[in-house]
């Protein structure tokens, strides 16, 4: 990368909260989407020259999405500025810069709102905090829109339950809708419709991946595991993000999933169409790309006529997968309209659909079905990390919380060294690990050193006490950040893995017995 | 009959009107604008039941607020059951014979004047010591809060120190509720007390006071955690299936 050589913040002795440093991270800025970029998924492809239009258009914008988003209207009107959530954000944590703070990071928006919105900010502007939208504003969404992960640690602090992530969104879709796209998750969304997921992966190559895999693991095991793609009549279909395929540390999980379904002996397919759970129409808050990327995995489950769908480690696909995937695709149960009964007639309503891997494996350990040699895993120290889409945006199992639970109970049933990491940093008071919600990309490398920070100073606390060596995560955003982030902080990068890796290592494929 | 008498009738004609107005429609407009996605944050409540003891505790204990900072939720917390209690107490001016459970909380809400006065001390004094505070307030954070102190002052002010003829008081308010006027007492305490409060009524549906109606339709807070279990979908968005 060009430019000075980034560090990492100091540990903190006591996590003590930063004094301000006013635009600290202004000139932190993703880059801006290309025409071409913008223009294939249906967004303007610049800015208009004249700066009036630009900002009718945004205001417009505002408007249409307050009539359609409860949420936001709400947000808008009911912030106090009681300061609760001003030391919640992990971004502000690490850089100080006070527009991280998310009642600043809100601000940005709702001081334009009251200004177009509201009688006091139409009639004494300067008294409520209300502004005039300006280029200067718009840019400033854009920097600071885009150094929000959408986490929600905010929302879960604040009396009123206001969600930035929700503002963050709306900002985003504003953005996109004048022509000002965030280059990184546009482009992302552009792949998925042209060639089936995140990383551009076509269909072949994908199989000849999955083939070299049962080969690694043929090798490895002596079992013939299969990783099967496009297979009719399957009972499970698993979604899992892309960077399950190729990228490490998540490929290890890959292989655990495979295991996992090979010694259940449950028959479980791949989709070449549906070769990516991951969704950033989420982050860009947009219901339509949401919704498109969504449709994707329906289609592919109506024409493999699965039983089952499985949805493999990943934080903010696996939040789209519970909690939107039946608002938008039917996948699901409960439906009473003829596109939601056309596929929950077809799935299995013994099972929770969508079903996380970690509930399927869970489920099957209680039931007696898998069989473990913790031992292997004995030269590992744990500890996992909650990523924030499955600790603040979803569940898993049959009660709230369950998605606290699972994970931890499969790691203690598969290893034997489990030490938890600091209390208020855990479970649904998680850090982000800095790089989620979109800004998953090398311009944005000290946004992301900085933000993962908290989540460090945990680690480092348990791994300097407990000799903690393995921080295990449900996430492919979480794995791919800190591979990246953990180096800078003077740790392994192979210091992160899944879950399903722990499996993977410990599971006994019924073969061999 | 004073000038002032007729002054603070319309007055109070006038902010009643506004308040009872601006909340409906305000109220209104939250409750027809959709939402579209089930966002509670979790771990939310798996049934409408456990929803609305999660809604009860959110308002009737501040239970984020403590999780997220004790100093604002003591300061907070004091100030808003004060309040609710001063208010309780002060339904004693408007109803004839006193309701037996208004008149077995006189006392309280006596104290309870102090502790709210105490409270908005406490919030009022964050926005300038602590820099993050200070940071994010506006001036009208500044004012709202003077403006409830004021209240509050000048009710315990004509309570211990300079009284009001009381009697006549509740007559004027009696008197509004049935339309006809009878006189209000000459004190200046009072005018200032009662202006006041009109003042905080008529800001109320366009303030951050909003607040208060928002958070029973905050998403994140009043909705249930069923994705799985039952199809949730928006009016606007049911038109897109199978398209």
């Amino acid at each position: 990368m060009a430019g000075p050589e980034i560090k990492a913040p100091a540990y903190r002795e006591f996590p003590t909260i930063p004094a301000l440093q006013p635009e600290s991270m202004a000139g932190s800025k993703s880059y801006v989407a290309s025409e071409k970029i913008q223009e294939a998924i249906g967004f303007q492809g610049k800015l208009d020259d004249d700066w009036q239009v630009t900002h009718d258009k945004a205001i417009a914008k505002m408007g249409d999405l307050l009539g359609k988003y409860r949420g936001l209207k709400v947000f808008m009107d009911s912030c106090v500025h009681c300061g609760a959530c001003t030391d919640k954000c992990h971004y502000f944590i690490g850089t100080a810069d006070p527009k991280n703070m998310p009642v600043a990071r809100q601000e940005l928006m709702r001081s334009v709102y009251r200004r177009y919105f509201t009688l006091p900010g139409k009639l004494f502007p300067s008294l409520v905090g209300a502004k005039d939208l300006t280029k200067e504003i718009l840019d400033d969404w854009f920097n600071y829109y885009w150094q929000c992960s959408e986490c929600r640690r905010c929302s879960l602090f604040c009396p009123y339950g206001i969600d930035t992530a929700e503002v963050t969104m709306a900002g985003r879709e504003i953005l996109d809708h004048v022509g000002y796209g965030q280059k990184y998750s546009n482009e992302i969304i552009g792949k998925v419709h042209k060639i089936g997921n995140n990383l551009g992966l076509p269909g072949p190559a994908l199989e000849n991946t999955l083939e070299g895999l049962e080969e690694d693991v043929k090798d490895a095991t002596g079992v013939d595991v299969k990783y099967p793609l496009d297979v009719h009549g399957a009972e499970v279909l698993l979604v899992t993000p892309s960077a399950d395929f190729f990228a490490e540390p998540h490929i290890e999980s890959l292989i655990g999933y495979g295991k996992v379904f090979h010694a259940a002996g449950i028959s479980w397919t791949l989709s070449s169409k549906a070769s990516e759970a991951g969704n950033f129409g989420m982050f860009i808050g947009n219901y339509d790309q949401l919704r498109k990327i969504a449709l994707r995995v329906r289609e592919a489950a109506l024409e493999l006529g699965v039983k089952r769908i499985v949805v493999g480690e990943c934080g903010h696909a696996w939040r789209a997968a519970y909690a939107f995937w039946n608002t938008l695709t039917g996948i699901g149960a409960g439906g009473t309209d003829p596109f939601a009964i056309e596929l929950q007639k077809q799935l299995d309503p013994n099972y929770k659909q969508p079903s996380h891997i970690c509930e399927v494996t869970w489920d099957l350990i209680q039931q007696g079905r898998l069989k473990f040699d913790k031992s292997l895993n004995d030269d590992r120290i744990i500890t996992f990390h909650d990523s924030c889409n499955v600790a603040r945006a979803s569940r898993m199992g049959d009660y709230a919380g369950g998605q606290f639970d699972i994970p931890r109970n499969i790691i203690k049933a598969v290893a034997n060294n489990y030490v938890e990491m600091e209390a208020s940093t855990i479970r649904d008071k998680t850090f982000c690990c800095g790089g989620g919600g979109g800004v998953l990309t090398d311009e944005l490398m000290d946004l992301r050193i900085k933000g993962a920070l908290p989540r460090m100073e945990a680690l480092k606390q348990i791994a300097d006490h407990d000799g903690v060596n393995f921080m295990a995560t449900i996430c492919a955003i979480c794995k791919a950040q800190f591979t990246k982030v953990l180096p800078y902080y003077g740790f392994n990068m192979r210091l992160v893995g899944g879950v399903h890796q722990l499996v993977s290592t410990a599971i006994k494929l019924g073969d061999e017995q | 009959m004073t000038a002032a008498t007729y002054f603070f009738a319309i007055l109070f004609y006038a902010a009643s009107a506004l308040l009872v107005v601006g909340l409906i429609y305000k109220i209104a407009d939250f409750a027809r604008t959709p939402a579209p996605l089930l966002i509670p944050t979790t771990p939310a409540p798996t049934t409408t039941g456990g929803m609305v003891f999660r809604m009860f505790r959110e308002v009737a204990l501040f239970e984020s607020l403590f999780k997220a900072n004790l100093w604002i939720w003591v300061f907070g917390w004091m100030f808003h059951m004060g309040l609710f209690l001063v208010l309780a107490r002060h339904l004693r001016y408007f109803t004839e014979p006193v309701w037996t459970w208004v008149a077995l909380i006189q006392p309280f809400g006596l104290y309870a004047g102090f502790a709210m006065a105490a409270g908005l001390g406490g919030l009022w004094a964050r926005r300038f010591l602590v820099e993050r505070i200070r940071y994010i307030s506006t001036p009208s954070d500044h004012l709202m809060l003077a403006l409830l102190l004021g209240i509050a002052v000048t009710g315990l002010l004509m309570k211990f120190v300079m009284h009001t003829d009381i009697v006549a008081v509740k007559a004027f308010f009696l008197g509004l509720m049935r339309l006809e006027i009878q006189p209000l007492p000459e004190h200046p305490g009072l005018y200032i007390h009662l202006a006041l409060v009109a003042l905080l009524m008529i800001v109320f549906p366009i303030s951050k006071l909003l607040h208060a109606p928002g958070i029973f339709f905050s998403p994140t807070r009043n909705q249930v955690d069923n994705p799985r279990e039952a199809r949730h979908i928006a009016a606007w968005a049911t038109e897109l299936d199978g398209k």
